[in-house]
């Protein structure tokens, strides 16, 4: 039943793995440094050894100046109060310069500059996080996919901050940092752009999203289910099936007549992830700039269907209309 | 520990619930099937019609056609032409609805607005602006029917009185005032939102959506045709901006998007529905009201801390002013549509009115005629 509970019931305690020697051209490692029995109960008990090293160190310097510059801008807005920062946390924001800025960088500081300074150490910070993966996964010989599902995560970032804004000239367009005003930049944007629910790259990476978490679903399900068989060694269990292997093949092949590999169900999960954010990038990369307004676009091309009109005329249009 | 896990099983999801309205909704489809359109409120939370104030006494066909009040009283041009029966009735009754006998108002009744030795007298700012208000009042019922009584809605009697907005307090409770502007460091300057403020729901959108919408002429609309064009540059600043004047709507009204609005795309104004032509014009009436009649009684207005019946301006100096909610008071159709103008003949103007009457030699001159070249422009 070990394996059926939420949290994990066995830990292993023994001498600190230090993990594999590294090769030339790497920094130090710093630990391990021991176990802990509560994060054992959510994952592995050992601590450490971490690898920071150059990238890691100068990402994050430019995490925390990024926070910084927010957080600063935060509690400058509420006059330094700290209890009033705390109070009113979820609805301060540091703001994108105006619409009159247009996409220059010379935007005075106190106008929206601070949300550029933020906004380029926020993105080196998540580069150079990207680049210390990748780097990372070279060393340990492993495949580089998690930096790549990372990127596509970052392209719709970039995309959202950068390239959508670059595109429509105008730092406005970006989205403020703050927890409801980026919030409420979402519902803005979407009712600008005539309803995203109507941009079919939008509906994909909503198909997407809600994939992933069916199939993370289905998949920790299993694994969990035939952990009594040794069903968690998915990897030994791809070239040599055993019994909690096959009896999972076999519950999907009964309930739904086909079922996913021990290694192509990892794809799934991989590219479901990965596609999310790629498609969902896509579809705001369009919006506004090649397509206004999406509900006319989708009634356009058959994508969405058109309602009766309900005979309501635009009063603005009618002769001798008020201001 | 088995049986404290089930009771943290139980508790938790049941706490995160306890921000939910309890009890049955009552929901109402006003659109097409599968699109929304429906009106879903809670019983419990959904704001009371008041009680009405009946009229003084019964006033008779004959009372309507005695002498007119210009005979009888010194210095009474908005009501002149009205009996001096018929003028006593609403005098009255707008004790009654503003500052009625017997309430905390200061020098509350008459003496509220006259002199009482001196019933003519304009020396109290009160009568001026009373003067002013009735003016207003004539105009709205006169010349903005298409708010309140349009879509082939009964036009009889339908239209506002003093009590409409007032139910017996010198100021009507939902009023609204230009915020103070933020500073040009970034010490203390919130950007006119990113607060929790009552006037947005409490959203982070701006805070006074009023100024630039119900004074100003700002235009409201930010949604485009398909594709981008020079003219669909509104930015997503005032794509929020708009929507802090919805979330006012919305609370105003004690409705929800879909009273006006197709949801699938906000914009269209084919797939909406009706009561979105009265907002519309509704958000016009309320700018000529500020503009041509609140903001121009202009100094009238008696300075913070200076007025004889308290402050009259909000923190930046403007005259507090009406906004959708003034009037509406969280109900769709103020006073639960109850037609009281049908008793208050005077109050119904004639239309249609140009320009906002004959200027009265009391209120200051110059304001008025500013506030009067500005109603007169042409429509665009």
């Amino acid at each position: 039943m070990a394996y059926q509970n939420i949290f994990t019931q066995v830990q292993l305690r023994g001498e600190l793995e230090a993990g594999v020697p590294l090769g030339p051209h790497n920094d130090e490692r710093f630990g391990p440094f021991g176990t802990s029995w509560l994060m054992g109960k959510l994952g592995g008990a050992q601590l450490g050894p971490v690898y920071l090293g150059k990238l890691g160190i100068a990402s994050l310097l430019s995490g925390f100046i990024a926070i910084e510059i927010m957080g600063l801008n935060m509690a400058a807005s509420v006059n330094w109060d700290p209890i009033q920062f705390v109070r009113q946390f979820f609805w301060l924001a540091l703001e994108p310069p105006a619409a009159k800025y247009g996409f220059t960088v010379g935007v005075p500081l106190n106008e929206g500059g601070w949300w550029i300074a933020a906004g380029f150490f926020l993105t080196a910070s998540i580069l150079l996080w990207w680049a210390r993966t990748y780097v990372r996964a070279k060393e340990l010989g492993m495949g580089t996919h998690v930096a790549w599902a990372f990127g596509s995560a970052i392209w719709l970032y970039l995309v959202l901050g950068f390239i959508r804004p670059m595109m429509m000239g105008s730092w406005a367009e970006a989205v403020p940092f703050g927890i409801f005003p980026h919030l409420d930049w979402t519902a803005a944007f979407s009712i600008r752009y005539g309803n995203l629910f109507y941009n079919p790259f939008h509906a994909l990476s909503i198909a997407f999203l809600y994939g992933s978490t069916l199939l993370f679903a289905m998949h920790g399900a299993t694994i969990l289910a035939v952990g009594r068989y040794g069903g968690e060694r998915e990897i030994e269990q791809i070239t040599d099936r055993g019994t909690a292997s096959e009896r999972a093949a076999l519950f999907w092949r009964w309930t739904m007549g086909w079922n996913a590999t021990m290694e192509s169900i990892h794809r799934w999960a991989w590219w479901f992830a990965v596609l999310t954010t790629l498609t969902g990038g896509i579809g705001i990369l369009l919006t506004g700039t090649v397509v206004d307004n999406w509900f006319l676009w989708a009634v356009d091309h058959g994508f969405a269907r058109e309602y009766p009109a309900t005979g309501v005329v635009d009063p603005a249009t009618l002769p001798g209309a008020p201001q | 520990m088995k049986t404290l896990n089930k009771l943290v099983a139980i508790a938790l999801p049941a706490l995160l619930l306890a921000g939910c309205e309890l009890g049955s909704k009552e929901q109402e489809q006003v659109g097409f099937r599968g699109t929304a359109m429906v009106q879903i409120s809670d019983p419990d939370s959904k704001a009371k019609v008041g009680d009405i104030p009946a009229p003084p006494y019964e006033l008779t066909a004959e009372m309507i056609a005695g002498d007119r009040a210009s005979t009888a009283y010194e210095n009474v041009p908005v009501l002149g032409n009205v009996s001096v029966d018929e003028f006593n009735y609403l005098m009255q009754a707008m004790t009654t609805w503003i500052a009625p006998d017997g309430s905390n108002v200061k020098d509350a009744g008459c003496t509220y607005c006259h002199n009482p030795e001196n019933m003519a007298s304009d020396e109290k700012y009160t009568k001026v602006v009373a003067r002013k208000m009735l003016l207003m009042t004539q105009n709205i019922n006169a010349n903005w029917k298409p708010h309140f009584a349009g879509q082939g809605a009964d036009q009889e009697n339908a239209g506002v009185t003093c009590w409409t907005c007032h139910r017996g307090n010198p100021v009507p409770v939902n009023n609204w005032s230009s915020a103070v502007p933020d500073p040009s460091t970034i010490t203390g300057n919130k950007r006119g939102g990113n607060t929790p403020a009552q006037t947005v729901a409490y959203a982070s959108l701006n805070s006074d959506p009023f100024t630039d919408y119900l004074a100003g002429k700002e235009t409201i609309r930010v949604g485009g045709k398909e594709f981008p064009t020079a003219a669909s540059k509104a930015a997503i600043q005032s794509t929020e901006k708009t929507y802090g004047l919805m979330m006012h709507m919305s609370q105003g009204l004690g409705v929800n998007c879909t009273f006006c609005h197709n949801s699938n795309n906000f914009a269209k104004w084919e797939d909406s529905r009706p009561q979105r032509v009265n907002a519309w014009y509704g958000i016009r009436m309320v700018r000529d009201t500020n503009n041509n009649y609140i903001s121009a009684l202009g100094d009238v207005w008696p300075a913070n801390g200076k007025g004889a019946y308290g402050n009259r301006r909000g923190p930046h100096g403007d005259p507090l002013k009406v906004n959708c909610a003034t009037c509406h008071q969280g109900v769709n159709k103020p006073l639960g549509g109850y037609k009281m103008l049908k008793d208050y003949p005077a109050l119904k103007g004639a239309a249609p009115v140009a320009a906002p009457a004959p200027v009265v030699a009391a209120t200051p001159a110059p304001a008025e005629t500013a506030a009067a070249a500005e109603a007169v422009k042409p429509a665009a």
